[in-house]
Order: structure tokens, then C-alpha cells, then sequence
């Protein structure tokens, strides 16, 4: 088959929207394509990471494309180092801002995290300190990408593995702080409370208390793994190759139970599963979110 | 802050890719506990990862290799070079050189770096942007006497590539399951390859080109009129120029001809 680059300026949109309420998506990988073609129920929507999408053609764009005619289409962002001291890359913005453009996602996403010094481009999610010096500048960079895209975007939790002597903000107050200064929203990734709770020694279930659960638009989910930090004690990895574990899936009934269903991705990104299998996790949080579907149900 | 960590990423970076720095003195565990094993947790992060894309970019390289020798490979190339790219699918480039420079592919092992440096093109046309290759219309739509004006555009995916080993038959070597040895023994016997790599449509296609093709291919690509090519062509045993602009529209490597009016 032939594909083209779909036209420019062509509105209004050119795909459907897809309400994404009560719905949880799966992240898309190349390899699942045919068999979410062929399932007539697939998932509610399908996340991708934006870098693997900056090229200028060819399979990728033609896969995503047929996705998205089909499906409203999550973006999230894993390298635009919104964390870092360094201003944003100008052209990294740019193709960013292209691909919202194009694919009109009906979530777009990125980390509070840094993955870029000077010119070199670590492939990883690097923590930062929680200091004002550095909740100034995750404004800017948060202000700065929000007017490229001319849209707000869902700033997303990180999973840590250690902690910076110079931090004076908890994590939960800087992000939301972060929030209401940018006017962005919230990317809940609950694997991500568990695994820092569990490396730091603190409550998941105090974290959320702390969380402004108001502003989250997205809720993700993962599968970690467990080492050993620097005593014997577990330390857990965020590392997205497995299925979602029952404490995680615990604490996000806990979030759905006090805020209601929020969009639900589950994110499988290394050891990837058949189509099934991870669509049974979506499945899964589709269920929890039917449960909690009613506001007298739950509790503030 | 003090003023040695106000640019955190600046003290937290260096370590990441070179074990032999220590962890960051300003880093710490909850409750006093040590930061040692934790900040390993980011420095195998970024070297697993990068580590990772090397492997799935450079397959057949990794299978020439073997597996310890291609990890001690990408090893010294991922901490020499690291990315400046975020886009890991641009991650690579120079891994041939790399290669050669330190010894992974010398002497009789010279031929996997030709094998690497055409993974890397490989890749580049997967991602390169989409056109309609040449259709066989618009050839036809050139009067016969201006034909030898006419200038070809190159397609964006398309590469022609000059090695120094038979790249073509080593590559498909190495994917031949059966007899691996074998196949490489007689690949290796084979002359010099140049390798056409197009992307018509989704799927990358790499061949070698025969010299008369070679000639032809060159002369085109380099935005040299049908007839000059033809002329260097013709040089090389059995140039036939209709096989070859069949080729022209069979292998997809062209975008779009132009008739040049000052003639």
C-alpha cells in the first residue's frame, strides 16, 4: 500500500473524537496493529510514545494513522526534559507540536522528569529536586509547551529511586503547585505512587490524600519490578513488562473510588504480551471504573 | 541550594554513563540510607536502554558479531557516543566506524562493519518521509528525442551504497537460518557490492546492483541527465538501457523526472 501525508489546515477534525470517559486504553505497539484492526472491541483508546512518531514517514506514521481513524489516540511525551535547568529543545517542540497537530490526541502528556544535559540525550526519565529554583523553571517549560501545542497538557508523577538532599517541596505540593501556576493538568501514574512510596518509606494511600485528584485527566498503569537498594531492602523499578500488581490495582480503586472513572491507560512497554493479554488489563480497569461509575457511591 | 547543586542535572549527569564516577554526593535514601545501589538504578537505566536500541537497530550486526563481542561493542560505542538525538530511532550513526576503529571489525572481520553501516541506512529509509514513487506515466509522457534531457529526483528513502565487501549476499548470509557458516564463507568470496536501498512504499528493499546498474544509478541519483548516464553506463558490459530504466520504475528509487530544456 501507498500512504501520503495527510493534508495541513485541513478542519474541522478529521478523525473521530471518541469520548473517553469511563474508558481505559492500552498503549499501542507495531506489533498488536493487525489484531486491534480485527477486534471489533479493542480498548477505549490507544497511547503512543510521541518520539517514536517524529519521523517523517513511513510504517509508523502509516500504523498510527489507521489507529487513530479508528480510535481517540493518547500522546505522551518522554523526552521533552521539562525537568531540566537547559531550555527545551526549539525543534523537539516544534515536531511535538506537529504530531498534536496531526493526530488531534485526545490526551497529551509528559513527565515531570529531565533526560537531556547539555547535547546528550540519556533515554531515561532522570529525577530532579523539589526546590523553588526548579518549580520556577518546570513552569516555564510547562507554559512554553502548552503554547506550542496551544492546548494544556497532563503532567505525569515519576517513579524515583532516590532522593535529593536540597529538595524543600514534597512532591505532591510541587506538582500541584506546578499545576496551578501552568494551568496544566495531572497524569496520575499509580504504579508510579507505589513504586516511590515503597523506595521512600511513605503511604501510597497519604500520597493520593496530598494529590489534587481534581486535576488529574489520565490515570496510568504498569508492572514493576523489585531489587534491592543499598541495605537489603526492595526497591522497585518502574519497568513496564509485566501485568499491573494487586497493590497497584488496590490503590487505584482507591483513586476511582474518591474521584470517580478517569481515563485509564495501561502501559506495557518491554516483554510485550499478545493483544489480549494487555487488553484484558484494560478490561480490567474498565471493570473497576463501572463499579465506581456513580457519584453517591463514593466518598470524598 | 548550594551553589555546587544548583545545576543538579550538571553533577547528577556524568556519572550515568561512566561507572567509575561516583554517586553524586547530594543524593540520598530515605531515613539516611545510602544512594549507591539507587543511583545505579538510573545509570543501568540509561545504559540498558541504549544498550537495547543498539541491538534491535543492528540485528544482523549482532548476529556477525555474536553476542559478547557485540555487547562489549555497543558497550564502548553507547559510553564514547552517546545520543544527541532524542529520537532513538536516529541512534547509530557512526557504529561502522566504531566498529573498525576499535578493533570489533578488523582485518577478515572487516566486512561487519559494511553490514552495520547498512543497518543504519536501513533504518533511515524505514523512517524516511513518503512519496509516491516514479510512476511509469510520467516516463511515458516524455517525448523519445527529449528523453536523454530527462533528470530523475531521487526518492527519499532511496540510497545507493558503495562497500567494500559483498554487503548484500553477507546480509542475507546471516539471515539465512540453515547453514549460517556456510553461506557466510561464499558471501565473503563474492566481489564488492553496492547496495541499492529503497522504500517505494512500506517495505525497505535492499539489493546490489550490477556495475553497468551501478554506473547508471550513480550518474542519476547525482542529478546527471538519462543520456550522460547512459553514456557512463554503456561503458560495462551488457548495459541494456530499457532493462535499466525498467529498473528505474521497478526499484522505486525515484520520485519524479524533469525534462532540462537548454539543451
Amino acid at each position: 500500500m501507498t500512504h501520503s501525508t495527510p493534508p495541513e489546515d485541513v478542519s474541522p477534525s478529521r478523525f473521530p473524537a471518541g469520548p473517553l470517559a469511563g474508558r481505559a486504553g492500552a498503549s499501542f505497539k507495531p506489533q498488536h496493529l493487525q489484531a486491534i484492526l480485527d477486534d471489533p472491541a479493542p480498548a477505549g483508546f490507544f497511547e503512543v510514545h510521541a518520539e517514536n512518531y517524529m519521523g517523517a514517514g513511513g510504517p509508523p506514521h502509516a500504523a498510527l494513522k489507521r489507529i487513530r481513524e479508528r480510535h481517540p489516540v493518547s500522546l505522551h511525551g518522554v523526552c521533552m526534559s521539562i525537568g531540566g535547568l537547559q531550555p527545551l529543545d526549539e525543534t523537539h517542540l516544534a515536531r511535538f507540536a506537529a504530531l498534536v497537530k496531526r493526530y488531534e490526541p485526545a490526551l497529551v502528556s509528559e513527565h515531570l522528569a529531565w533526560s537531556t544535559h547539555e547535547t546528550t540525550y540519556y533515554n531515561d526519565l532522570l529525577p530532579l529536586p523539589y526546590t523553588d529554583a526548579t518549580l520556577a523553571r518546570v513552569v516555564d517549560h510547562i507554559d512554553q509547551v502548552q503554547s506550542a501545542i496551544g492546548r494544556p497538557i497532563l503532567l505525569e508523577n515519576p517513579s524515583t529511586y532516590l532522593l535529593f538532599e536540597d529538595s524543600t517541596w514534597e512532591e505532591t505540593d510541587f506538582i500541584r503547585e506546578v499545576a496551578r501556576r501552568s494551568g496544566c493538568g495531572l497524569l496520575l501514574d499509580v504504579n508510579n505512587v507505589f513504586v516511590s512510596a515503597t523506595n521512600h518509606a511513605f503511604s501510597p494511600t497519604d500520597y493520593l490524600d496530598r494529590f489534587p485528584l481534581d486535576l488529574v485527566g489520565e490515570i496510568h498503569l504498569a508492572g514493576h519490578d523489585e531489587q534491592r537498594d543499598d541495605e537489603g531492602d526492595p526497591l522497585l523499578i518502574d519497568s513496564h513488562d509485566g501485568p499491573v500488581a494487586d497493590d497497584v490495582w488496590n490503590l487505584y480503586e482507591t483513586v476511582i473510588r474518591r474521584a470517580g472513572p478517569i481515563p485509564t491507560l495501561v502501559e506495557w512497554d518491554s516483554d510485550i504480551p499478545d493483544w489480549p493479554v494487555l487488553k484484558a488489563e484494560a478490561g480490567a480497569a474498565e471493570a473497576i471504573m463501572r463499579t465506581w461509575d456513580q457519584p453517591e457511591q463514593r466518598y470524598a | 541550594m548550594p551553589e555546587h547543586h544548583a545545576d543538579f542535572a550538571a553533577a547528577f549527569a556524568p556519572g550515568l554513563l561512566d561507572p567509575d564516577q561516583p554517586t553524586p554526593d547530594f543524593v540520598t535514601g530515605h531515613s539516611g540510607k545510602a544512594a549507591n545501589l539507587r543511583f545505579n538504578v538510573y545509570r543501568n537505566n540509561v545504559t540498558a536502554s541504549l544498550l537495547a536500541a543498539v541491538g534491535e537497530i543492528f540485528p544482523l550486526t549482532r548476529r556477525a558479531l555474536g553476542e559478547d563481542a557485540f555487547r562489549a561493542a555497543a558497550l564502548t560505542f553507547v559510553r564514547d557516543h552517546p545520543p544527541t538525538s532524542k529520537l532513538v530511532f536516529e541512534f547509530g550513526h557512526g557504529f561502522d566506524r566504531h566498529l573498525a576503529d576499535r578493533g570489533f571489525a578488523a582485518g577478515d572481520r572487516g566486512w561487519i562493519a559494511d553490514v552495520a553501516l547498512l543497518e543504519r541506512i536501513w533504518l533511515d529509509a524505514y523512517h524516511a518521509a513518503d512519496e509516491d514513487p516514479l510512476a511509469p506515466a510520467a516516463l511515458g509522457a516524455i517525448p523519445p528525442e527529449k528523453l536523454g534531457a530527462a533528470v530523475f529526483r531521487t526518492h527519499p528513502a532511496a540510497r545507493l551504497v558503495a562497500c567494500r565487501t559483498a554487503v548484500v549476499s553477507l546480509m542475507a548470509a546471516l539471515k539465512s537460518g540453515d547453514d549460517t557458516d556456510a553461506a557466510l564463507g561464499k558471501a565473503r568470496e563474492r566481489p564488492a557490492e553496492t547496495a541499492l536501498v529503497t522504500r517505494p512504499a512500506l517495505a525497505v528493499d535492499v539489493r546490489a546492483l550490477d556495475d553497468a546498474a551501478v554506473a547508471f544509478f550513480a550518474a542519476l541519483v547525482a542529478g546527471k541527465p538519462l543520456g550522460e548516464a547512459a553514456g557512463e553506463a554503456s561503458i560495462h558490459e551488457g548495459f541494456d538501457l530499457a532493462a535499466a530504466l525498467g529498473a528505474v520504475l521497478e526499484t522505486g528509487a525515484f520520485a519524479s523526472v524533469d525534462v532540462e530544456e537548454s539543451s
